[in-house]
């Protein structure tokens, strides 16, 4: 692959191409039937239903292969630290612009795109799924494969890289994505204002309407954030527009919200992702709640029977994924339709006919 | 060498019947079987294929499609689903011994809801209609491909369509939320979801784009924004089209995302100015239109440091449109670019390579050498911000042999696109028109992968077959297969 010449360095000095050997476990794994449980560094094996199957570790798979700040595309091998990319873009004061929770000190590309993890930027700038342009991966049948390339507009084939994502590995083990990334904003200001849930919701849903730079908004123990962002001029005027007060910390607030760091987070119920249409209001199920992605991504913390739970959030016509139960459950994402469970046991022996790929780490079956 | 155009003789006692049982499933005027009357569906916006279906069904409620998806299925009878028909690859090309089904009669939008900035409309509404019932609240659709008055949401969905706003704003499928397909069993799914994601793998994302092969759109729900509070052009021309080139690439890298930013390159302009007078510098060898959007403050400050960059880059020319009207003629010119080289043409036949942008001057010196050793020239669109190409290749399809020089120099284009490390369709989509081209840019895993994925929905292969994918042994006839490090997958095909 060429590098133009002006080109940043990447901070690449452990990289290592490791796919024959990747490519090699698959095959014998295929061979013995031995299911393979794919792994990064670890920081994200909460996620999901409980893993099986030897370990296929790609973390010393790594290194970022071409960057080029004028294409705005990034490519990396899927071991790679998010903390190496995030260096990297921030020299040439860009980032991806998802704004991905790490989960861990050693979070990896490859993780990050296989859970299909977005911060608090994604109603705003597109999730984990919206950057990837492309992937190289190894399917069930032990054959490397590319998908989609380095380039925004590519309509050549099936969207097969963007189906990866949030895929918990179930379908290919991924070896390379190519990102789309973004200019970070010249500047950026937290407004805090207190008020309560109801009031919080609607003023989140209306911004939705407004032509405000709003980059983050989330509603958490009383007080409604909001995160502009833009150039100096931008930022100023919405300040002008929007009111409030401004968050000293900010970055370590959202921070803290996006790695699950802040109080809240600590508590000892189980704790839901509970994501529904943004302007919603607030669900009536007992436990503490905060909300994030303007409302359209809730956390909560609850006692409350888990069928309860999903039974309410699916009359909104909402989704709920349970995380950090104590144990790991065997139920976490909601339940598939039979019609689309069906669709989705087609498509996963399509990719990986022998089941070798975290099996059952999403759906039982799957 | 082109499926021509065929009257219909004589139909077999099995296509009665389909045609029986189809008309017992619909009203009298939803099942066209009378060659005038299927003369309108025999093509898409690339005429150059056309080809009469058997029969046209136009149907106007989920459950008749699902009534005719359960008849195809049983009956095994291929299905083309189509919107206007403004595809630009052939993808809609009908079956002479398949359904045609249009979409057309689903035209009512459905909802539009600001509060949770989305709307719900059926396949066959118009992309600019979005937008038009969406201004009512100060919101629109960002897709906006140039045949936006005409093209469907079906379509866009099918083509995961593009425009000139997609380096900030992002493709169909980044602005769609939930679908409602009828499958090829007649079975009634909902992929995606209101809310920002949805339980299970990404179906979405396979649907958008997917060309009509894994399902029948029913219902689509798309994203709406708020139409930023001020939108300006700064038009910069270039005595040198390298130079206009590596302006692009100094804005980007300064951290503005315009809006929109094109390049046309001399024979474009002029044609557009004749066309449009837009007013258009028209000796100058590179004009871009790069538009700044968002609040006052922003787009003020974003103008500046452009027109400086812009100056430094080189441009012998650089202004802004005074006024909401100077700005709306700036674009018509671009957006009448297409039209004004079909004037100064008989014939053009328009590419859609993508390219990493820092290898334009590489592809257009090879372009233009190829131009000439063709005698065929060429007019650039070009999407700079997102690297998408759009060559017109000027041909008279009434000259013999002209027509397959001009295809023969446009597989070489898009061979091109490939090694520079790009695509051979950035938002026109394979259809009919690149399907060989596929063999070159993907080698037969990949392909077999793809089949894969269409059996997942479509075992039989019912839904508008022969299109977007090639067979293995297609591209084995067609002798581009892949090789990759000397290894070539399935040694056991015959290779003509």
């Amino acid at each position: 692959m060429t590098e133009s010449h002006d080109s940043l360095t990447p901070h690449n000095n452990v990289a290592k191409d490791n796919r024959a050997a990747l490519q090699q476990q698959v095959m014998d794994a295929i061979d013995t039937r031995t299911p393979l449980n794919i792994c990064g560094n670890n920081t994200k094996s909460f996620l999901g239903r409980a893993s099986q199957g030897e370990t296929l570790s790609l973390a010393e798979h790594r290194g970022i292969i071409e960057y080029d700040p004028r294409e705005l595309v990034l490519t990396a091998r899927t071991g790679t630290p998010l903390t190496e990319i995030e260096a990297t873009l921030a020299e040439a004061a860009q980032m991806l612009a998802f704004e991905p929770p790490h989960f861990g000190d050693g979070a990896t590309l490859g993780g990050t795109i296989a859970c299909g993890l977005s911060g608090p930027r994604r109603p705003y700038a597109g999730a984990a799924r919206d950057a990837v342009l492309g992937c190289q991966i190894i399917n069930g049948r032990g054959e490397h494969l590319r998908f989609g390339g380095q380039v925004m507009k590519n309509v050549a084939g099936y969207d097969v890289s963007r189906l990866m994502v949030g895929a918990f590995g179930t379908l290919g083990v991924l070896l390379e994505v190519s990102l789309k990334v973004l200019p970070r904003p010249a500047a950026s200001l937290t407004l805090i204002q207190e008020c309560p849930q109801n009031e919080a919701i609607q003023r989140m849903s209306h911004l939705l309407s407004q032509p405000v730079p709003v980059d983050a908004a989330c509603y958490h123990a009383g007080h409604c954030y909001l995160r502009i962002a833009g150039s100096e001029q931008a930022v100023r005027h919405a300040q002008k527009q929007l009111g409030g007060e401004p968050l000293k910390d900010s970055i370590s607030f959202w921070h803290s919200l996006r790695e699950h760091q802040l109080h809240f987070f600590l508590s000892d119920k189980p704790l839901y992702r509970v994501v529904v249409k943004p302007a919603t209001p607030a669900l009536n199920i007992a436990g503490e709640w905060l909300l994030d992605w303007g409302g359209a991504q809730r956390w909560l913390a609850s006692d409350e029977p888990q069928a309860l739970i999903r039974e309410q959030v699916s009359a909104t016509g909402g989704h709920v994924t349970l995380l950090r139960a104590g144990a790991q459950a065997d139920v976490v994402f909601t339940p598939l339709s039979p019609a689309m469970l069906h669709l989705h046991q087609r498509l996963k022996n399509s990719f990986d006919p022998h089941r070798i790929f975290n099996p059952d780490r999403m759906y039982a079956g799957l | 060498m082109h499926p021509s155009t065929r009257e219909i003789t004589q139909r077999t006692p099995a296509q009665e019947s389909l045609i029986k049982e189809l008309r017992a499933l619909l009203p009298v005027t939803a099942v066209l079987t009378d060659p005038e009357d299927l003369r309108p569906f025999e093509c898409d916006g690339l005429s150059v294929y056309r080809r009469l279906p058997l029969v046209v069904v136009l149907p106007d409620t989920i459950e008749q499609v699902q009534a005719i998806m359960q008849l195809c299925h049983k009956l095994n009878i291929a299905v083309v689903a189509r919107g206007t028909g403004t595809g630009l690859s052939g993808g809609a090309l009908p079956l002479g011994d398949g359904v045609l089904l249009s979409l057309a009669r689903f035209k009512r939008i459905l909802n539009i809801d600001p509060l949770n900035a989305m709307a719900t409309v059926q396949p066959g509404v118009r992309n600019l209609a979005i937008s038009e019932a969406a201004a009512a609240h100060g919101m629109y659709y960002a897709p906006d491909p140039s045949s936006q008055i005409a093209c469907t949401i079906g379509g866009n969905v099918a083509e995961n369509s593009g425009g000139v706003h997609c380096l900030k704003y992002g493709l169909t499928v980044h602005n769609v939320l939930m679908l409602k397909i009828i499958t090829i069993e007649g079975e009634f799914l909902t992929i995606g979801a209101e809310t920002l994601d949805a339980p299970g793998y990404d179906v979405l994302a396979l649907m958008s784009g997917s060309e009509g092969m894994l399902g029948i759109i029913v219902e689509v729900t798309v994203k709406l924004l708020a139409r930023p509070e001020r939108a300006q052009v700064v038009l910069a021309a270039f005595d040198d089209v390298v130079k206009a080139g590596e302006a692009v690439g100094s804005i980007i890298a300064a951290g503005i995302i315009p809006a929109g930013l094109e390049m046309m390159d001399r024979l474009a302009i002029q044609a557009a100015e004749d066309f449009a007078h837009a007013g258009y510098p028209r000796h100058a060898e590179a004009i871009l239109l790069c538009e700044l959007d968002g609040s006052n403050a922003e787009v003020s400050e974003h103008i500046m440091t452009a027109c400086k960059l812009l100056t430094e880059c080189g441009a012998t020319e650089v202004r802004t449109a005074t006024d909401e009207a100077e700005r709306q003629l700036l674009w018509k010119g671009r957006k009448s670019a297409f039209p004004a080289v079909g004037r100064i043409s008989p014939d053009y036949y328009c590419m859609d390579g993508t390219i990493p942008r820092r290898q334009l001057p590489h592809v257009l010196k090879q372009m233009s050498q190829w131009s000439a050793e063709y005698g065929l020239p060429v007019a650039n669109v070009f999407h700079a911000g997102d690297g998408n190409l759009h060559p017109l290749i000027l041909f008279d399809a009434n000259k013999p042999g002209e027509l397959a020089r001009t295809e023969e120099f446009g597989r070489r284009i898009l061979k091109l696109c490939v090694e520079a490390g790009g695509t051979i369709t950035g938002e026109h989509g394979v259809g009919m028109e690149k399907i060989d081209q596929m063999c070159i840019q993907f080698q037969s895993a990949e392909l077999s992968q793809f089949h894969a994925v269409k059996a997942a929905f479509d075992p039989l292969g019912l839904l508008n077959p022969g299109k977007a994918v090639p067979t293995l042994h297609r591209c084995a006839e067609f002798g581009a297969m892949h090789v990759h490090h000397g290894e070539l997958r399935h040694p056991e095909l015959e290779r003509f």
